[in-house]
């Protein structure tokens, strides 16, 4: 038996987008534990429901993270239209669901090129990016803003996309799709990438299932979980299957999430060819009384919502259990048996999203 | 699988030349939309205060006596709420961002 | 169509309610804790189409058992809810022991309710 020592890992590291902390138990370079520390970035964003009415919380919602916020912001708005049973109208309804795919492919994007980056390859993390700007710059035009939108309410959305806007949603995504593929050729088939992600990181589906993994960490291990299926916003009125890969290495996560990538697209453009007219938001009146839970597809996996409202403007409670809470475990036992120059690959292919973790 | 896929995307690029551009000395492409910071038409401001509670930050303070109307522009986040809820609709975004400053400064403005 | 149920059990059954729940293969999605005069605590389950929570209504001395013996990720969700809300619960397999979030002010979500 070799030497044990412990050597830490973050919470400043080049691989790493936010910080945390892991204290890894090595015998020799192989590591056979590790224990996770978190809370650098807490904020106690749900104890804000005390301070800020339940319409300013939209806002601050949308600000629990910066990848995945219009995701955050949609469903929020949609358990309080749970509680107070608002119907949203249908097109806005199939607008919530394009900006929603479009998150999910800029989400996507960014992570293939953080892991381009972990193994060294940067120009391929810089030209990835690259094709990402196309799809901020859609964003930009249609919600005025790259990243935070604040364009979902209680109700439904506040701003419309015309037509002219729609074709050039479509002519764009063409455009990148083409290029996509150039560069998902090289995630897939170049030597390097495939010596560095095959193999490695191993989760098997009884892991899986036992630790609660979810999104793709999960759908890369063969566990067939998708909330999409359900059919919430625009959903049940698309033809939708998810990506399933058997193996459970890092190779397989990644090729869920470019697949999901390019069935992004796909669905954006059935979603544009369907959309019918109508308003876009519905008025509402009073405060929710009473709660719910909902649970909705993010890039990273399940996310639960819980609010609770006791008749006045401001909540009782506002909970998000994020995916990355959930993939943390599962994230532990892939660490198990891999070697110290894998730790930077593996930490990145959970996609941890840190700020969305400890809110 | 294509041979020299990305040392053919890297020559193409080198043509090219490159994809960002010097900002601030260039200017930023912006979009009719696009969220830079709030401005106030003072002469139709009635004073109500609608914007000031509604602001979830707190950026923005309201004084009827003195008719005064003054923005703290490093904290505000442009989400357009005010915009939304003043009565007279005197609050517009403009595309364009705020200036870095090296202090912080509250901007007043007055309708007498 | 997803079916939801909440249903209210009493503290001294929880372990052998989420043991049967194991048995019929339910998965843990969270635990979710509210303080509103009572602490109520939801352990929310999920099968295929079922999405069932487990509501538990205590006030702030009860001791409850820990599920983490049974569903093994359990134990960050407890940890969580232990330091923000002071809920004591004893046999959790990894403790932090009050340090996860390592907050400067203990149990936030409590004593702000209370001076209000």
């Amino acid at each position: 038996m070799g030497k044990r020592t412990i050597i830490p890992f973050g919470p400043q590291h080049p691989v790493l987008p936010e910080p945390i902390h892991l204290d890894l138990v090595l015998e020799d370079e192989t590591v056979v534990g590790a224990i996770p520390r978190i809370g650098y970035i807490h904020r106690g964003l749900e104890k804000l429901v005390e301070k800020k009415d339940f319409q300013q919380y939209t806002y601050v919602a949308e600000r629990i993270c910066g990848i995945c916020s219009f995701m955050h912001g949609m469903g929020y708005c949609m358990t309080i239209e749970k509680i107070m049973q608002i119907e949203v109208p249908a097109r806005a309804e199939f607008l919530r669901t394009i900006w929603a795919e479009l998150s999910r492919m800029h989400s996507h994007l960014l992570w293939l090129g953080l892991t381009a980056d972990a193994f060294g390859f940067e120009s391929l993390f810089m030209h990835t990016w690259r094709l990402r700007e196309k799809v901020l710059d859609i964003f930009e035009e249609t919600t005025g803003g790259r990243v935070i939108f604040s364009v979902c309410d209680i109700g439904g959305v506040k701003k419309d996309i015309d037509d002219n806007m729609l074709a050039k949603i479509v002519t764009v995504l063409t455009e990148l799709e083409q290029e996509l593929k150039t560069l998902t050729d090289v995630f897939l088939h170049d030597s390097s990438v495939k010596h560095r992600t095959c193999g490695v990181g191993v989760l098997s589906k009884q892991a899986a299932v036992a630790l609660g993994a979810v999104g793709p960490t999960a759908r890369g291990s063969g566990v067939a979980k998708d909330m999409r299926t359900y059919g919430y916003a625009a959903y049940s009125k698309l033809d939708f299957t998810p990506i399933i890969e058997q193996q459970g290495d890092a190779y397989a996560r990644m090729k869920v999430r470019i697949g999901e990538v390019f069935q992004a697209a796909r669905l954006i453009k059935a979603a544009i060819n369907l959309i019918p007219e109508g308003p876009i938001n519905v008025r509402y009146k009073g405060n929710p009384t009473g709660e719910a839970f909902l649970r909705i597809e993010q890039p990273r996996g399940t996310v639960l919502y819980y609010v609770k409202g006791n008749g006045t403007k401001f909540l009782t409670r506002f909970r998000a259990r994020t995916p990355t809470f959930a993939n943390v475990p599962a994230l532990l036992e892939t660490l198990k048996g891999s070697s110290l120059a894998d730790v930077p690959v593996l930490v990145l292919t959970i996609d941890p999203c840190i700020s969305c973790t400890e809110r | 699988m294509s041979f020299f896929s990305m040392a053919r995307l890297l020559f193409k690029s080198f043509i090219k030349g490159p994809e960002t551009i010097l900002y601030p000395l260039e200017a930023k492409p912006v979009f009719a939309k696009t969220r830079g910071k709030i401005l106030i038409d003072m002469e139709s401001c009635i004073f109500c205060g609608s914007c000031e509670r509604r602001c979830p930050v707190g950026a923005i303070k309201v004084n009827r006596a003195t008719k005064e109307w003054s923005i703290d522009r490093f904290s505000c986040i442009q989400c357009g709420y005010c915009c939304e809820v003043c009565p007279k609709k005197c609050l517009h975004i403009d595309n364009y961002y705020t200036e870095p400053s090296a202090e912080m400064k509250r901007e007043e403005y007055q309708n007498a | 169509m997803i079916t939801e149920q909440i249903k209210t059990i009493a503290v001294e059954t929880l372990v052998q309610e989420v043991t049967s729940l194991k048995q019929t293969e339910y998965d843990l999605v969270a635990i979710t804790c509210t303080y509103d005069e009572m602490l109520e605590l939801s352990y929310s389950f999920e099968k295929e189409q079922e999405f069932l929570h487990l509501r538990l209504v205590i006030d702030r001395g009860t001791q409850l058992a820990s599920i983490s013996q049974l569903y093994a990720y359990a134990f960050l969700y407890e940890n969580e809810i232990k330091e923000l809300f002071d809920v004591k619960i004893t046999g959790i397999t990894i403790d932090f022991e009050n340090q996860l979030y390592q907050i400067a002010e203990k149990t936030p979500f409590i004593t702000n309710k209370e001076e209000s």
